[in-house]
C-alpha cells in the first residue's frame, strides 16, 4: 500500500491539459495533407499513390476535377512521396472533426495541357461549413443533462485501431472523465454513441438495434476513416462502408485511428465546447 | 541424408508427386490428391510437427483445380513444409481432420464456407466464417465478385446449443460488448456460478479482407495488412511485405532489417504494457492500470517519433521501410527505453505486491499443456502453457538470427502465467531493441523498387505480440494478387478460452478473456 502511494505521489499529475495548451506532438508526426492547389501541376500520380482513394480525378473535355476526401484520409503520406512539385505536403494538423460530411471534401478544377497536366487552376471548393445540428443536439443534453456526457462505444468492424486510441481516452494522460465525460457499458445509459467502422454486414443489424436502445436525445459520432467511408474496405460483399450507410452521423472524426486529442476535439465539437476548424 | 521429399516418396510412393520451386525458409511438395489423412498423421508422429494452419485456392480457371494447402512446423527445421494438395472442381471433398486435430476445426469450416469446398466428416460442418443467415454464396471462388450486392437478412438464424437440468442458466453477451472493445458474442451455460461450458461465436467484424487483397495493387495492400488487426498493424505489415519480398526475391537492406526488428519489438512492448494494466484492472485493481496507461503513452510517443504513427502505421514497406532514422531518432530510443525500464519495472513491483490480486490471478482460466498442444495455441498463451513456440528464434526473420535472446515458458497455464510471459518479454524486448540500436547498420533504408513477377508463391512467420503471424501470397499479372492468405494466432487460440473458461466463474470471465487478450478482427478479417 505504502508503495503505491509513493509512486502515486512521486509521478504527480500526468494529465495533459488539451485542449487549452496544444500536444506535445513528435518531430516525425503526420498529421492531414495540404494541397497547394494553385502551384499542384498534376494530381495523378497522387491520386495513384492513395491506398483508400481519398484522392481521386475525374478527365473530361480537356477538365480535370480532383477531389480530396478526407473522410478516406489515413495520413500515410504516399501522396506527398508521390508528387514532385510540392504541391502535396503533410501538416501537423489533426483537428479535423466535422458536422457535415461534406466539409471534409475539397475540389479543385483545372483546364489540361494536351499531356495531361494542369494547365490552369479554375476554381476550388469546400463544403458550406459548420452548421447547427451539434449545436441543437448539444443544447438538448445540456438542459437535460448538464455538463456531464455518457458515450458508449461500438465497434461496428473495426481493425481495433481506433479502440486502443478510444481506450487511451480513459488513461491518466488524456483522462476525458475531466470534462464529465465517461464511457458507459449499455446504450440505454448513453448519449452517445461512438461508432467505429467499416460497418460489417454481420454487424449492421448489431448497431440498427443498440442505436434504438439508446434514449433520445442521442448523438451518433462516426470515428476513423472506416467508421466516416469505409477507409481501404470501402464497400464491399461484407462491408456496408461507413457508419452513415446504416444510421444517421453527426459528427464526423478522421484519423487512421485519430490520435486522443483528435477524438476529444470532436466530441467536444459535438457537444458545442469547442469550434470547427475550417479544412 | 535423405531429403525431406525423398523420404516421403519413399513413405508414400502414390501421394507424392513434386517438390515445388525452392522459396527460402520453405519447402512446397505437390500430393496427387485429396486424401491426406495418412501423409499428415505421419507429420504429426514420426515428426512431432505442428500444423501451422489450413487453407484453400481457386485454381479452376488457371489449372483446372483448387489446391489445399497443410503448412507444418517441424521442431528444429528452420523451414516451414507446406503439402500442396489438388481438389477436383467437380468433387470437392476433401477428408476434415478436425475429430482428430481439434486445431483445424474453424479453418476447414472457412474453407467450406469461402470456396464452397466440402470437410468430410467434420463433427460440426456448420457455417463459421459468413453467419447462418448468409445466402448460399463463396466468396473466394474467382466467379465472385468483390463487389456483389447480397440481399438484406431475413433475422437471425444461428441456432445455439442448448443447455438443460435444474438451474442451468445460459447468458449470452454481445456482440456489443460493456467495455471498448471488438465485437463478438459469447453464450454461457452456468449452473449458480460455475461455467458449465462457453460457445464463441466471432466473424462479425468480416470485411472480405482475403478477397480485397486480390483487388488492390500490391503496393497498397501493404496498407491493407495494416489494417487486418489493427493493434498489430507493424507486425501484420512487415509479414506481408516479407511474403512478397521472398516470392519476388527482394532483398532488404541490413539496415531496415534493423529498423523493423525495432519496431516489432516498440509494438510488442506497447501492448504488453496495456494487457499488464488491462488484467489488473479485471480483478478491480484500477491504480495499477492507471499507471499501465501512463507508461504505455510513453511508448506510443516513441513510436511516433519512429515513424510519424502512435501506432506505427505508414512505415512498413515493400523492401524495407518508408523513411529513414536521423541520429536524434535512434538517441530517442535509448532515451525512452530508459524511462520505460523504470516505470515498468515500478508497476509490475505494483502488480506483485497486491496479495488479493494474486490471488485472483492463480489457478484462473487453467489451460493444460496438453489441451494446447492438441489446439494449436501458439504466442503468449501458448508459451504460459509449456509451449515452447517463438518465431523469432525458430524461423528467424530480419535481424533476429543476429540477435540474442530468451524466450519465457511457463508450465501453470493460469492468468498469472500469462501476465508473467508478457512481464519477462517486456525485459527481453527492451535489451532486443537496445542491441538491435546498437548495431544498426549503415546504408540504404529500402531496396529500389521493382516488378513483383507474377504466380510465384511464398510464406512468411512473424511472431507478433499476440503470437505467430503467418502470411501466404501468389503473385499475379499487373501488380496484383491472385491470393493472399492471412492467419492471425487469434484464429487457433480462441478455442483456448472455451476450454480455460471450464469450471470457472461466470466473474473471472473478463480477466481470463484479457489474459489472452485476442484479436477479433484478425480472426474475422
Amino acid at each position: 500500500m505504502f508503495r503505491i502511494l509513493q509512486k502515486t505521489f512521486s509521478v504527480g499529475a500526468a494529465t495533459a491539459d488539451y485542449p487549452r495548451v496544444a500536444p506535445h506532438l513528435a518531430e516525425q508526426f503526420r498529421g492531414c495533407p495540404e494541397f497547394e492547389f494553385d502551384i499542384w501541376s498534376d494530381a495523378r500520380p497522387a491520386a495513384e499513390a492513395c491506398p483508400t482513394g481519398a484522392i481521386t480525378v475525374f478527365d473530361r473535355d480537356r477538365m480535370r476535377k480532383v477531389t480530396v476526401d478526407y473522410g478516406r484520409c489515413i495520413y500515410c503520406g504516399e501522396c506527398e512521396q508521390a508528387t514532385a512539385d510540392g504541391a502535396v505536403r503533410m501538416s501537423r494538423r489533426f483537428e479535423l472533426a466535422a458536422a457535415d460530411r461534406r466539409d471534409l471534401v475539397l475540389t479543385a478544377e483545372y483546364k489540361l495541357h494536351p499531356d495531361g497536366r494542369h494547365a490552369q487552376l479554375q476554381s476550388t471548393s469546400s463544403g458550406p461549413g459548420a452548421d447547427d445540428t451539434p449545436r441543437r443536439i448539444a443544447d438538448a443534453i445540456q438542459s437535460l443533462l448538464g455538463r456531464s456526457l455518457a458515450i458508449r462505444q461500438v465497434d461496428a468492424g473495426s481493425c481495433n485501431g481506433c479502440e486502443q486510441e478510444i481506450a487511451a481516452l480513459n488513461n491518466p494522460v488524456h483522462d476525458i472523465s475531466r470534462f464529465g465525460i465517461h464511457f458507459v457499458a449499455s446504450p440505454r445509459h448513453a448519449d452517445m454513441l461512438l461508432v467505429t467502422g467499416p460497418v460489417t454486414r454481420n454487424m449492421e443489424l448489431a448497431l440498427r438495434k443498440t442505436l434504438a436502445a439508446t434514449p433520445a436525445p442521442k448523438i451518433v459520432v462516426a470515428v476513423g476513416a472506416c467508421g466516416i467511408s469505409g477507409g481501404i474496405f470501402g464497400t464491399n460483399y461484407a462491408s456496408m462502408g461507413g457508419v452513415d450507410a446504416v444510421i444517421p452521423v453527426d459528427v464526423y472524426i478522421p484519423g487512421c485511428p485519430p490520435r486522443p486529442e483528435a477524438l476529444l476535439h470532436g466530441i467536444l465539437l459535438a457537444l458545442g465546447r469547442v469550434r470547427q476548424r475550417r479544412l | 541424408m535423405k531429403t525431406l521429399v525423398e523420404e516421403l516418396r519413399e513413405r508414400f510412393p502414390e501421394q507424392v508427386r513434386s517438390s515445388g520451386e525452392p522459396v527460402s525458409g520453405q519447402v512446397t511438395i505437390l500430393l496427387s490428391g485429396p486424401d491426406v489423412t495418412g501423409i499428415v498423421r505421419h507429420f504429426l508422429d514420426e515428426y512431432q510437427a505442428r500444423l501451422v494452419t489450413v487453407f484453400a485456392e481457386d485454381r479452376v480457371s488457371a489449372e483446372g483445380v483448387f489446391y489445399n494447402y497443410y503448412v507444418f512446423d517441424r521442431p528444429g527445421d528452420p523451414n516451414l513444409v507446406i503439402l500442396k494438395v489438388p481438389i477436383p472442381k467437380d468433387n470437392r471433398l476433401f477428408p476434415s481432420l478436425a475429430a482428430e486435430l481439434p486445431a483445424v476445426n474453424w479453418q476447414e469450416r472457412e474453407i467450406q464456407d469461402w470456396f464452397g469446398l466440402e470437410a468430410a466428416g467434420h463433427p460440426n460442418p456448420r457455417r463459421v466464417a459468413l453467419h447462418d443467415n448468409w445466402p448460399d454464396v463463396h466468396p473466394l471462388r474467382k466467379d465472385f465478385p468483390l463487389d456483389t450486392v447480397l440481399p438484406p437478412f431475413e433475422g437471425e438464424q444461428h441456432v445455439y446449443r442448448p443447455a438443460y437440468g435444474e438451474g442451468v442458466f445460459q447468458i449470452p453477451v454481445g456482440p456489443v460488448h460493456a467495455g471498448i472493445i471488438e465485437p463478438g458474442h459469447f453464450n454461457f451455460a452456468v449452473a449458480g456460478e460455475p461455467i458449465l461450458y462457453l460457445q464463441l461465436r466471432m466473424f462479425y467484424t468480416h470485411k472480405g479482407t482475403e478477397k480485397l487483397f486480390e483487388n488492390l495493387p500490391i503496393h497498397r495492400a501493404v496498407f491493407l495488412a495494416e489494417s487486418v488487426s489493427g493493434d498489430s498493424a507493424f507486425s501484420h505489415g512487415t509479414a506481408f511485405c516479407e511474403a512478397i519480398e521472398r516470392a519476388a526475391e527482394i532483398e532488404v537492406p541490413a539496415r531496415a532489417q534493423f529498423m523493423r526488428t525495432i519496431l516489432l519489438e516498440v509494438e510488442r512492448i506497447a501492448n504488453h504494457i496495456s494487457d499488464v494494466g488491462a488484467i489488473a484492472n479485471d480483478v478491480g485493481f484500477v491504480i495499477a492500470n492507471a499507471h499501465a496507461g501512463r507508461v504505455r503513452e510513453l511508448m506510443l510517443g516513441l513510436s511516433e517519433t519512429l515513424t510519424g504513427s502512435r501506432v506505427l502505421r505508414g512505415m512498413v514497406a515493400i523492401g524495407g521501410v518508408r523513411r529513414d532514422w536521423q541520429r536524434a531518432q535512434v538517441e530517442a530510443i535509448e532515451d525512452a527505453l530508459k524511462i520505460v525500464e523504470r516505470e515498468f519495472r515500478d508497476l509490475v513491483a505494483i502488480v506483485h505486491s497486491s496479495n488479493s490480486t494474486r490471488e485472483r490471478l492463480e489457478h484462473t482460466g487453467i489451460l493444460s499443456t496438453e489441451k494446447a498442444k492438441m489446439l494449436g495455441i501458439v504466442g503468449v498463451g501458448g508459451r504460459a502453457s509449456g509451449v515452447d513456440l517463438d518465431v523469432r528464434r525458430d524461423h528467424p526473420y530480419d535481424a533476429y538470427r543476429h540477435l540474442s535472446f530468451r524466450v519465457p515458458i511457463y508450465q501453470a497455464g493460469d492468468v498469472r502465467a500469462r501476465l508473467q510471459v508478457r512481464i519477462d518479454e517486456v525485459g527481453e524486448s527492451i535489451q532486443i531493441i537496445r542491441a538491435a540500436a546498437a548495431h544498426l547498420p549503415d546504408g540504404s533504408h529500402r531496396a529500389p523498387a521493382q516488378r513483383i513477377p507474377p504466380d510465384r508463391c511464398a510464406m512468411s512467420a512473424v511472431e507478433g505480440w499476440r503470437g505467430e503471424i503467418v502470411y501466404w501470397v501468389r503473385t499475379g499479372d499487373g501488380d496484383r494478387l491472385e491470393r493472399c492468405k492471412v492467419k492471425d494466432p487469434s484464429l487457433n487460440n480462441w478455442p483456448a478460452i472455451v476450454e480455460a473458461m471450464e469450471g470457472n466463474i461466470v466473474a473471472d470471465f473478463p480477466v481470463i478473456n484479457k489474459s489472452f487478450n485476442l484479436s477479433y478482427s484478425g480472426t474475422d478479417r
